[in-house]
């Protein structure tokens, strides 16, 4: 597989053209698509034309830019100009959004080649991409267990060479959870860094844009792309965003990195050992690290379960019938509301939002809104007082490998552990990035993740650059 | 019920008053804040609220609402935004973005014409909803239309709402409050405060007690209030109703009623149970809005001076009442510069204040001298009020010399000798009008003006023929 550094650079440089490179990962499609479902829409002829019109402005003298004919894949709810934008879900059925994506339109303007919108659980809510509407999608290491979710399809398509990088979204680990599920590197940024602009919101406090790639240094080259303010987005960081990729060699010599105890505990063994492989090669690369407690990590899960549902009732609920999507007629437009969104929600999507609107209700809001917001802020104090002594800490990104299809959709509450060791950074706003450190049992892939304080990514990276050359 | 009914109680009303910013664009997106135009041509992505879209606060909105914050003598705070979440097919989001519990502008009060003030709780931000036209069946409401018609064009307009306490204790005066304030908000710029295309738009809260109880009785909220006009009579028509209720021992219910403007009745449209839960929550997609000290002092630098202030100096220029009339009106016209010219320039305030608020009206405003010219004739006896007030038309329609304009309408003062001997030939002709006129029945005075006025061809000044009718009285 070839890293989209090399891409970039040989196609920039005349060496290779980008319809070949296309081409390549079209057949990888044509190849494995039908059995793993990564994606809801593959757009071959766009992705050909797309790669043309890289070459000829190679051809030209022209510098298509820093993502020149690398093919990518979008989640399902990056909105795309003219391009349906399901999130895997019926009741966005035949919208086409009118604009893209402030990121879409960033990978664009770098000479990316879009190869298709790729699958999700519906409105990014679930850890195994089984909520679709349209299917699940299967993990390319073994296709009877899940790629992970929410962004599964995204984490798939690279996991399989269908793209060589691709955008997911994290709200409470659906771009880390599957990264590590699927054995490739991926990123949940600093919230803010990146635009959300033309992102669907699940949960918009919490929902932040990254990327996934086969390599450290890839996916770097994609967060330089896609991160820096975007006055669309009130919530984005108003200052450039230093390059990542520039970092990579810089070693970890002298960093100091904390094993946070608690996100340890309920963990596989077999996850737990890679972690602790993970220390014991960052502290050989010259990292001083030792175990430290976070305990209001703790916290985390059930704060994140009334937050991100709260937000999300409102979020969608403009999904009524009355202007796009789906439309179930009703005798009056209270049945109408009511008949479309009973037809075009999955059972998941009505399970949170039902959730969320209970905690924002009169007389609840205090008990759960409130108190979860107060969790929050306790999470956030934990890590300040944890990163007053370490400049990074490491974690595992999911308690076990890959799952089989079906074994936890019985069961919600199973499912939702599949994120206690993400959702802390969601809360507190804090990047972090999920780095592939060996195989489990099986051949399946195991992610160790790195946390870093706030807009620290350059950290981030240079430690799981030192990560990744430890295995090689 | 009797009309004595309701004086037995008092009124006890509050008011909020939605405004619309005049901003030249939405509060969140970049579409033109319009009205008028073609049903949903300023639309886009973020006031259509489709899904990845994101709002962006309009910096100019939030100083026009900071303007009306400091124009009702508010506390600018730090606020923030939140979601008011309900479903109706107005909002694009199903939810609208508001503020809650931290506002904009907190505090304040409304000084009357009339001396009164009514203090003002908030004034806070919000975005507009669309407009529904509901077609066919239901009167103009959604309960039995056919179809719905939905015009975006409004959705994301810039709104205030200003809350007021519950000190409003009349119809009068809830009337001259909204008078009040739309005056304000058109003076500081903030809207064109045009009831009638709904840019400002009313909802009052009215209850009653009976006359020194101090608590509050169990209110009503009255909807579709679309005029000055209507406001007054749906709160007379409400204290009716609420009175006959309580004078029938039955409860007044809380709940939100709808005022129909034609049959000139309110009606039930939702209970307190019916409420809606509007699950507020802090807007996740808004950065918390706190404006700095220096932006703060210039907006408060930049504002005119407000119609109370201006009322205050005016009367104080003209040596009346703060709360006469004509000083209100002055001030409503936009006449009291004018007048405190003509004063200066050594015109009565007393006279300037009339001639303003009774002769301009309408139409054009005079050159302040010539204004002050006409006045100072016209105190000097030179002019009689009704040649003063025929100059003062010159003036406004075609501009001149007051001097010279009464001398082209043959307006100069008559020689005392000549109004005197018409007084006394009045007088000669008429002995039985005069006999009744020295037996003490003044009316008759006006009998003799007129003969006078005839002799003269209208020139005499009328006090001045009543002056002589007096000395020939007293010298008989
Ligand atoms: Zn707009």
């Amino acid at each position: 597989m070839t890293s989209a550094v090399d891409i970039a650079r040989d196609v920039r440089a005349g060496a290779r053209s980008a319809r070949d490179v296309v081409e390549t990962h079209l057949s990888a499609v044509a190849g494995r698509e039908a059995e793993l479902h990564a994606f809801n829409l593959v757009l071959a002829d766009e992705a050909r034309a797309g790669a043309d019109e890289i070459d000829r402005r190679v051809a030209a003298g022209e510098d298509p830019g820093p993502l020149a004919g690398v093919p990518v894949a979008l989640k399902d709810n990056l909105c795309t100009r003219g391009i349906p934008t399901t999130c895997s879900s019926r009741i966005l059925e035949g919208w086409r959004p009118p604009y893209d994506a402030t990121v879409v339109a960033r990978v664009r303007a770098a000479g990316a080649v879009v190869v298709g919108k790729t699958n999700m659980d519906e409105f990014a809510m679930g850890s195994s991409t089984e909520n679709s509407a349209f299917g699940p999608t299967r993990n390319p290491h073994d296709p009877s267990r899940v790629p992970g979710g929410s962004s599964g399809g995204s984490a798939a398509a690279v996991a399989a060479g269908f793209a060589s990088l691709a955008l997911g979204s994290d709200t409470g680990g659906s771009i880390r959870q599957p990264a590590a599920l699927c054995g490739v590197v991926g990123v949940k940024p600093t919230y803010g860094l990146v635009s959300r602009y033309g992102l669907v919101a699940f949960a918009s406090s919490l929902d932040q844009v990254g990327p996934f790639a086969g390599s450290v240094a890839d996916a770097a080259l994609l967060l330089d792309v896609i991160a820096g303010h975007d006055p669309a987005d009130s919530t984005s960081v108003p200052r450039p965003a230093p390059s990542c990729s520039a970092v990579l060699g810089d070693g970890v010599e002298g960093l100091r990195i904390g094993v946070v105890r608690e996100l340890l505990e309920g963990i596989d063994p077999e996850v737990a050992a890679r972690v602790s492989a993970a220390a014991a090669a960052l502290d050989a690369a010259g990292a001083k690290v030792e175990e430290v407690g976070v305990p209001a990590t703790t916290l985390a899960l059930s704060a994140y379960y009334v937050l991100a549902t709260a937000e999300a009732s409102s979020n969608l609920a403009r999904y009524d019938g009355a202007r796009y999507g789906l439309r179930v007629a009703g005798d009056d437009v209270t049945a109408m509301y009511g008949a479309t969104r009973a037809a075009g929600f999955g059972a998941e999507v009505k399970r949170r939002i039902m959730l969320g609107t209970y905690a924002l209700s009169a007389g609840y809001y205090d008990a759960y809104y409130g108190q979860a917001q107060r969790a929050r802020t306790l999470i956030i104090r934990a890590f300040d007082v944890a990163y007053a002594s370490y400049d990074l800490l490491l974690a595992p990104v999911t308690p076990t490998t890959a799952f089989p299809l079906g074994a936890k959709t019985a069961d919600p509450l199973t499912m939702y552990l599949s994120d206690v060791c993400t959702i802390p950074s969601n809360l507190a706003g804090h990047p972090a990035i999920s780095v592939p450190y060996g195989l489990g049992a099986g051949g399946l892939p195991i992610g160790v993740q790195i946390l870093a304080p706030a807009l620290a990514e350059t950290t981030m990276f240079r430690a799981a650059a030192a990560l990744e050359r430890s295995l090689a | 019920m009797t009309a004595t009914t309701a004086t037995e109680w008092e009124m006890v009303v509050g008011l909020e008053v939605h405004c619309e910013l005049a901003t030249a664009t939405k509060l969140f997106c970049a579409c033109r804040n319009a009205f008028g135009d073609e049903p949903n041509t300023n639309v886009c992505p973020v006031c259509l609220g489709l899904p990845g879209s994101l709002p962006v606060l309009n910096r100019h909105a939030v100083e026009l609402a900071m303007r009306v914050g400091l124009a009702l003598h508010s506390s600018v705070e730090p606020s923030l935004f939140h979601r008011k979440n309900y479903f109706y097919p107005d909002m694009p989001k199903d939810y609208q973005v508001s503020q809650y519990d931290e506002p904009l502008n907190v505090g304040g009060w409304l000084d009357l014409p009339d001396g009164s003030r009514v203090g003002v709780t908030r004034a806070h931000m919000e975005e507009d909803t669309g407009k529904t036209t509901h077609v066919g069946g239901g009167g103009g409401r959604i309960h039995g239309a056919d179809h719905s018609l939905v015009d975006y064009n409004r959705a994301g307009v810039p709104l205030v709402e200003i809350v007021s306490e519950p000190d409003i204790r009349s119809s009068e005066q809830a009337k001259a409050y909204v008078n009040e304030l739309r005056a304000i908000l058109v003076a500081i710029g903030a809207s064109d405060a045009r009831m009638e295309e709904g840019s400002l738009r009313i909802d009052a809260n009215v209850s009653l007690r009976r006359p020194g109880a101090e608590a509050f009785g169990t209110r009503a909220e009255i909807k579709n209030l679309n005029s000055v006009r209507s406001l007054g009579r749906a709160l007379e028509y409400e204290v009716r109703r609420q009175a006959g209720r309580l004078e029938a021992g039955e409860p007044v219910v809380q709940e939100t009623r709808h005022w129909n403007e034609d049959e000139g009745r309110t009606s039930s449209m939702r209970s307190k149970e019916e409420a809606y839960d509007y699950r507020y929550f802090p807007e996740p997609d808004l950065v918390p809005l706190a404006p700095s000290d220096e932006w703060l002092a210039g907006v408060r630098a930049a504002l005119p001076v407000l119609p109370a202030d201006r009322r205050v100096a005016l009367a104080a220029a003209a040596g009346v009442a703060g709360t006469d009339p004509a000083v209100a009106t002055v001030v409503h016209l936009g006449l009291d510069d004018l007048v405190l010219a003509a004063v200066a320039a050594g015109a009565g305030g007393r006279l300037a204040l009339n001639r303003a608020a009774n002769e301009l009206a309408h139409g054009a405003v005079p050159d302040a001298a010539a204004f002050a010219g006409v006045l100072r004739m016209e105190g000097d006896g030179r002019l009689t009020a009704t040649q003063a007030k025929a100059v003062l038309a010159e003036l406004v329609a075609s501009g001149g010399d007051p001097e010279a304009i009464a001398k082209a309408k043959g307006f100069e003062a008559l020689d005392g000798g000549v109004v005197a001997a018409a007084v006394d030939a009045a007088i000669a002709a008429a002995p039985e009008e005069w006999a009744r006129f020295v037996a003490g029945e003044a009316k008759v005075a006006g009998f003799f003006v007129g003969k006078v006025m005839a002799a003269t061809a209208g020139k005499a000044d009328g006090k001045a023929v009543t002056a002589l009718l007096r000395e020939r009285m007293a010298d008989r």
